[in-house]
């Protein structure tokens, strides 16, 4: 749901408190998941809703327990098929701010095929995939995330599956928005849900969720203190794209793909870098920067893609209002008595 | 040449089948001669029978496309057994629909697709108008094609338009027989080509070259007359079943003031449910065809959670995806319709064909103890009253329900009479007032047991609810066992108080006697028809049909016990009957099943009625 600006003016101020829960959170200690919820927590007073506007709906998994621990309208449904219990709840109520909350099996594998059509139809909610590259609620097999030659539970000798990466199949959905978080840049991602929640179609954030029990330390490579700073690019729209412990390096197009630069060396400068374009309808650009992997690449966080395009929800919406005001049949009964109808 | 007067015949009802390949516009002719029949009065009953390929080579037996119409001065419960005229465009239809036509019949064929070439595609190895196999029928032998064609021709259609004005010969030839006003089946054609005036023109100018033709040939030595008898009264349309169910859930929704969604994936014999429903938008109907049958109902759930009137229809294979999903309907208390439209099954089985397959599927179906309400239509129209109960049952009981119909019920129609939907029984749903103090999401109500429907977006209501098993009153997630045993007996409980809000079982006939016939849902036409006429010859049996198949209706064992011997009639394996078995064991079951793709027909349950009474079942 877009944000409005305007809450309604006679009520205080919401604060992360009112979407706090008095029951126990149940994740392990140490879970990635942990962050995210602090975050939503932190961004919701922000998105200009009222909280019994809100509806958090999830798949089955640790993730998806999420609605369990969020004071708004919740919905925990079956494994897969967040995607499809969101899509009527936000055609029914186009109203409301619809959540879905799933995990990378959640969304990739069992609901793999809602989760294209969702984005194909670019329905008005925020989708948040916790991305621990592992089924984490049935102890530990491999994802449709993990990365080849994993070796889980079910891949003894290390996964023989390429895996998938989330944008890249949001993009090849006609996704409209993509962002990547990460579970341990708690600001980043606060930042990142409001603009998701800001944007007029589907919403899709990724987060580098770590679980600590079975697939510790999957993104550290990346996301690592001492490393994030060269590995990671947090991308911002009308930015140039640099990163770098020293702000050193860029990124450039050349030979229609994406290269890293260092600035100041063939005499590269700031001005030679790529100027992030966040809302530009061509996906292209976007694709590449979703692909980007290390090591060859840094990994690109924030908002990458958020192109506004007419929701499904409105869309439909619109077409019900127009036949309501149309038609000459307002009725059942109406319908019913025109048309052949004997008198007997 | 002189016009010749001939016999008339009365006739309280008449079975008239059109066949032809499945672009000759069968469906069309039959609806324009059922149409008709209405108008001047008479009851009508229509069966379609296509075949699963779209357009299967010209000629071949996959390709015949059929259209049964019964007409009567009476009620009329059945598209009938077998036809007393048969219309063959060509030799596939006729020997598709040879062991469908009474002996003594008119059969009116195209006597220009009756050749070797036609012969061959339809399997005949001789002349079936010259070997005997036609004796004992009035052969109506008529050009059609021919004559169409010289009908149309100064109109300058180009060959392909012309082919397809060729059925409104042979109906032409009917409105003669049947002495049926040719300007109803005008007015039908001008509806049906509205945009296209010129194919109006041909169709109308062809209907009327095959009235005349039949008016003038000497082949037919008789019409028909059936006998006009004003029993009824009211205005009347007529009605298909599958469009009877969206309707259901129009009324429904209406007279609930909840919206309403479908969640929906196209499959045959469902999908006009689908169809109709999405060319509601004028009445704030929201479709929704999802990706597939599990996306349909979930988001039939999400709709149902947010407030509105969810609902999804499918066919046997859907059913099979939606089960899991049942189950959370089940878990989260949640009002939900699902809709059955029974095909001949397993798996891809008999799309187009009509079965009783998935009874047990409905009540068993799923994981843990996942009870549901089911219930069955029974006739083409009563597909609105039971849609628009199983809407009422959802809603105020806060459960799913499964309303099981069929082919047969579905594309089948019959003479509606057009209810004040005011005076339908009011529809009030367990809603709770914002800001409700200490509201709790499962709170039961102390008679229905349903929880309460508190909606996203009210005030001071937010809660969470889902697949987990949750705790009585508070729905906090609970892993606790005797908190698991008592919420699945409460689950089991509710379902089972729905009883007291559904009329008794009806018994048509004595309540006691030498036999009751049971049946449930679509059999009903052939089953009341069969055990009425079995009656009329003095025999003792009376018929309990169901509509109600969970909860049964509270006297179920009363009705069974009035009786020495039970049959349950099914069009499967003899599932009603296994879980009447299971519910009252103390009685005895007799079984006749049917699983053929087709519905039962009169004469064959009168003869197993029959035996049975005699002792020699
Ligand atoms: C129909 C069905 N199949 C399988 C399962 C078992 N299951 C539950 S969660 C899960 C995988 C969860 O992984 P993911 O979506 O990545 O969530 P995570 O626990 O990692 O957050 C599986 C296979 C189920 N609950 N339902
Ligand atoms: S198993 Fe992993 S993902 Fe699940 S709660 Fe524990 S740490 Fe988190
Ligand atoms: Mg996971």
């Amino acid at each position: 749901m877009a944000a409005t600006n305007e809450t309604s003016s006679a009520q205080p101020a919401l604060t992360r408190n009112d979407f706090r829960l008095d029951q126990p959170v149940k994740w392990c200690a140490g879970c990635g998941d942990y962050a995210i919820l602090s975050a939503v927590q932190n961004a919701l007073p922000e998105i200009g809703m009222k909280k019994e506007d809100i509806v958090f709906v999830s798949g089955i998994g640790c993730s998806s327990r999420f609605p369990y621990y969020i004071n708004t309208y919740g919905f925990h449904g079956l494994h897969g098929r967040a995607a499809a219990v969101a899509s009527g709840i936000k055609i029914a109520n186009p109203e409301l701010s619809v959540w879905i909350v799933t995990g990378d099996g959640d969304s990739m594998a069992i609901g793999g095929n809602h989760f294209i059509h969702i984005l194909r139809r670019n329905l008005d909610v925020n989708i948040l995939i916790f991305n621990n590259k592992i089924y984490g609620l049935t102890k530990g097999q491999y994802s449709p995330t993990s990365p080849k030659g994993l070796k889980t539970k079910t891949s003894p000798d290390g996964t023989i599956e390429p895996p998938f990466i989330p944008g890249e199949l949001a993009m090849g959905a006609q996704g409209t928005f993509f962002a990547r978080a990460v579970d341990t840049e708690p600001k980043q991602m606060t930042d990142i849900f409001i603009k998701a929640a800001q944007h007029d179609g589907t919403s899709v954030v990724e987060i580098l969720q770590n679980c600590v029990i079975f697939n510790n330390k999957i993104h550290q490579e990346i996301t690592g203190k001492d490393v994030k700073d060269d590995r990671i690019i947090y991308l911002e729209h009308g930015k140039p794209m640099i990163f770098g412990t020293g702000r050193d390096k860029g990124l450039i197009l050349r030979n229609a793909g994406l290269q890293v630069v260092n600035i100041g060396e063939n005499g590269i400068t700031e001005e030679d870098l790529l100027v992030h374009d966040a809302y530009t309808p061509d996906i292209a650009l976007h694709y590449l920067l979703t692909r980007m992997n290390y090591p060859e690449f840094p990994v690109a966080t924030g908002v990458i893609r958020s192109f506004p395009c007419e929701p499904y929800d409105q869309a439909l919406e619109r077409q019900v209002i127009r036949s309501m005001e149309e038609s000459r049949i307002k009725t059942l009964e109406g319908l019913i008595n025109s048309g052949n109808v004997w008198q007997i | 040449m002189g016009i010749k007067k001939r016999k008339i015949i009365e006739l309280e009802d008449a079975v008239v089948k059109f066949a032809g390949d499945s672009g000759d516009g069968m469906q069309m002719s039959g609806t324009q001669f059922s149409d008709t029949s209405a108008f001047v009065g008479n009851d009508i009953s229509t069966f379609p029978d296509y075949p699963s390929e779209i357009r299967a080579p010209q000629g071949t037996i996959a390709g015949v496309s059929g259209f049964q119409v019964r007409i009567g001065s009476k009620d009329i419960k059945t598209p009938g057994d077998l036809a007393d005229v048969l219309v063959a465009m060509n030799p596939a239809a006729l020997r598709t629909n040879l062991k469908w036509v009474k002996q003594g019949a008119t059969i009116i064929i195209d006597s220009d697709s009756f050749d070797e070439k036609n012969y061959q595609k339809a399997g005949f190895t001789s002349d079936p108008l010259e070997d005997g196999t036609l004796d004992g029928y009035n052969i109506v032998r008529a050009p059609i094609t021919y004559l169409n064609f010289t009908t149309v021709k100064e109109l300058g259609l180009d060959s392909k338009t012309a082919e397809k004005t060729k059925n409104q010969f042979a109906v032409g030839i009917l409105y003669w027989l049947f002495d049926r006003n040719l300007e109803y089946g005008e007015k039908f054609l001008d509806d049906r080509f509205k945009s296209k005036p010129a194919l109006a023109e041909a169709n109308k100018k062809v209907l009327r070259a095959g009235y005349h033709y039949a008016e003038t040939i000497e082949t037919l030595e008789s019409r028909f007359q059936i006998i006009h008898k004003e029993e009824r009264k009211g205005k009347f349309r007529n009605i298909t079943g599958n469009t009877a169910v969206a309707w259901g859930f129009i009324a429904a929704s209406e007279r609930s003031g909840r919206p309403l969604f479908l969640g929906s994936y196209p499959i045959t014999p469902a999908s006009e449910i689908l169809q109709e429903l999405a060319k509601r938008k004028q009445l704030g109907v929201k479709v929704f065809q999802a990706e597939d049958e599990i996306a349909g109902i979930n988001s039939a759930i999400g709709a149902s959670f947010a407030g509105n009137l969810g609902v999804t229809t499918t066919s046997g294979p859907g059913l099979a995806l939606k089960s899991e999903a049942i189950g959370l309907a089940v878990i989260t208390e949640l009002p939900l319709v699902i809709v059955d439209v029974q095909r001949g099954g397993p798996s891809t089985g008999l799309p187009t064909k009509t079965e009783q397959g998935d009874l047990l599927q409905a009540l068993y179906g799923r994981c843990g103890e996942s009870p549901a309400v089911i219930i069955s239509a029974s006739s083409p129209s009563d597909c609105f009253d039971y849609t628009y109960m199983a809407c009422k049952i959802a809603i105020e009981h806060m459960t799913p329900v499964i309303l099981l119909t069929d082919g047969y019920l579905a594309n089948g129609s019959e003479l509606w009479n057009i209810p004040k939907i005011a005076d339908l029984p009011p529809i009030v749903p367990p809603l709770v007032p914002d800001n409700t103090p200490d509201f709790k999401p499962y709170r039961r109500d102390p008679e229905k047991l349903n929880r309460f429907w508190a909606i996203p977006g009210q005030e001071g209501l937010r809660h969470r609810i889902g697949s987990l098993e949750k705790e009585d009153v508070t729905g906090f997630v609970s892993h606790d066992p005797l908190n698991h045993e008592k919420m699945v007996r409460l689950r089991e409980e509710k379902v089972q108080r729905v009883a007291n809000y559904i009329p008794e079982l009806k018994v048509w006939g004595e309540p006691t006697g030498d036999l009751l016939a049971v049946g449930w849902g679509g059999t009903y036409g052939a089953m009341i028809s069969a055990v009425q006429d079995l009656q009329q010859q003095g025999k003792s049996i009376s018929l309990a049909q169901f509509n109600y198949l969970k909860p049964l209706p509270r006297n179920t064992e009363a009705v069974l016990k009035g009786f020495r011997k039970i049959i349950v009639c099914e069009l499967n394996l003899g599932q009603f009957a296994m879980y009447l078995n299971a519910l009252y064991p103390q009685f005895k079951y007799l079984r006749y099943n049917k699983i053929q793709g087709l519905p039962f027909m009169i004469e064959e349950l009168k003869r197993k009625f029959n035996q049975v009474l005699e002792g020699k079942e």
